[in-house]
């Protein structure tokens, strides 16, 4: 059964070595740009890009559709998570007139 | 083969193109090169056997989600100058995080192995080139039967994120012209509707009519329109 692992044209680890440098250069780009937000949400989609990566190269390597049905929950998710996301920055910079992130620590309830 | 010659093609501009768009000047550069990364990644997906998702990767991700972006830098008169401004200061500290938290995922990926078990613990096998299934079909087959519930949660998810942002963004100004759909709706023929004797050969300039009667709540503003004729009004 463990032969199932090698069953791929391209072995799972090359996929898991691109997902995790996908993952990293995401959470770089949170640091990199810490007032930008769009550049935030956008460096947050890199890294459910590289998750969704990891759940197919896992599907496919081990032969089981359940990790691609659960990248398109992710999929699905991570589209919801952007359209609110941009909704909100449009709604804040409509009322602050900047998108800087450190500002927002100024929002109250 | 060809196929690792993709893989290679395809992962290296994938991780280019993410590189770029956390570090481009432009923000507009950035949602171009996120375009860029997601088509590379469908090609990924493709590779692995997973044509529906790198489809949907494709329409969902750059037709909806990267035009988005793409709507909402350019709309928004932002001075992108200005928020690179702590961009030394911080990389640094974020190239520190990104490496330890390569080095870790470095760590895990020598350190393991898959468990000899893995192959038994399968909940929807993937159907074998003998089932003739395509593998838009085997996920359907899958998505439909056990994970209903999930997809049907994840439809309600999708519903109220398009409440929430419409919600969120729509807002009342003065001085825009709305559609009053209750007053629309109001009007009887009878008050818009003026049938009248025309003697023949008669223009509506000789019978000193150059339009028709304008309701009494006339806005001061010479309109050719009285306030409710909204877009959907074709009680004329």
């Amino acid at each position: 059964m463990a032969g199932d692992i090698t069953e791929m044209a391209i072995g799972l680890a090359h996929y898991l070595i691109v997902a995790a440098i996908l993952f990293v250069l995401g959470v770089f780009g949170i640091f990199l740009n810490r007032k930008n937000v769009i550049v935030i949400l956008m460096s947050i989609e890199l890294i459910l890009l590289s998750v969704n990566l990891n759940l197919v190269a896992f599907s496919s390597a081990l032969g089981d559709l359940t990790g691609q049905v659960f990248a398109m929950f992710v999929l699905t998710v991570a589209a919801a998570e952007a359209a609110i996301g941009l909704a909100i920055l449009v709604i804040y910079f409509r009322n602050k007139g900047s998108i800087e992130v450190e500002a927002i620590s100024t929002l109250k309830g | 083969m060809l196929a690792a010659i993709a893989f290679y093609v395809f992962a290296a501009v994938l991780v280019a193109s993410a590189a770029m768009v956390v570090t481009a000047r432009n923000p507009v550069h950035s949602v171009l090169f996120l375009i860029l990364a997601f088509f590379n990644a469908a090609g990924l997906f493709l590779i692995a056997g997973a044509e529906f998702l790198a489809m949907i990767l494709v329409i969902v991700y750059v037709g909806a989600v990267a035009v988005l972006f793409l709507f909402v830098v350019m709309m928004l008169d932002v001075d992108f100058a200005r928020l690179r401004e702590g961009f030394q200061r911080y990389a640094p500290i974020g190239f520190a995080v990104g490496l330890v938290l390569f080095l870790e995922l470095a760590f895990v990926l020598w350190a393991w192995t898959p468990a000899p078990e893995a192959g038994g613990l399968r909940m929807h096998p993937q159907p074998g080139a003998e089932a003739g299934l395509s593998n838009t079909e085997a996920l359907a087959r899958v998505l439909y039967t056990d994970n209903v519930l999930l997809f049907q949660a994840a439809g309600v998810i999708l519903l109220i994120a398009m409440i929430g942002a419409i919600v969120l963004t729509l807002r009342e100004r003065p001085g825009t012209r709305r559609q009053v759909i209750a007053a629309q709706l109001a009007r009887v023929p009878g008050e818009t509707v003026v049938l009248r004797q025309v003697p023949t050969g008669a223009g509506l300039k000789d019978l000193g009519i150059l339009r028709p009667p304008l309701p009494p709540a006339e806005e001061p503003e010479a309109l050719p329109e009285p306030e409710h004729h909204g877009h959907g009004g074709g009680h004329h």
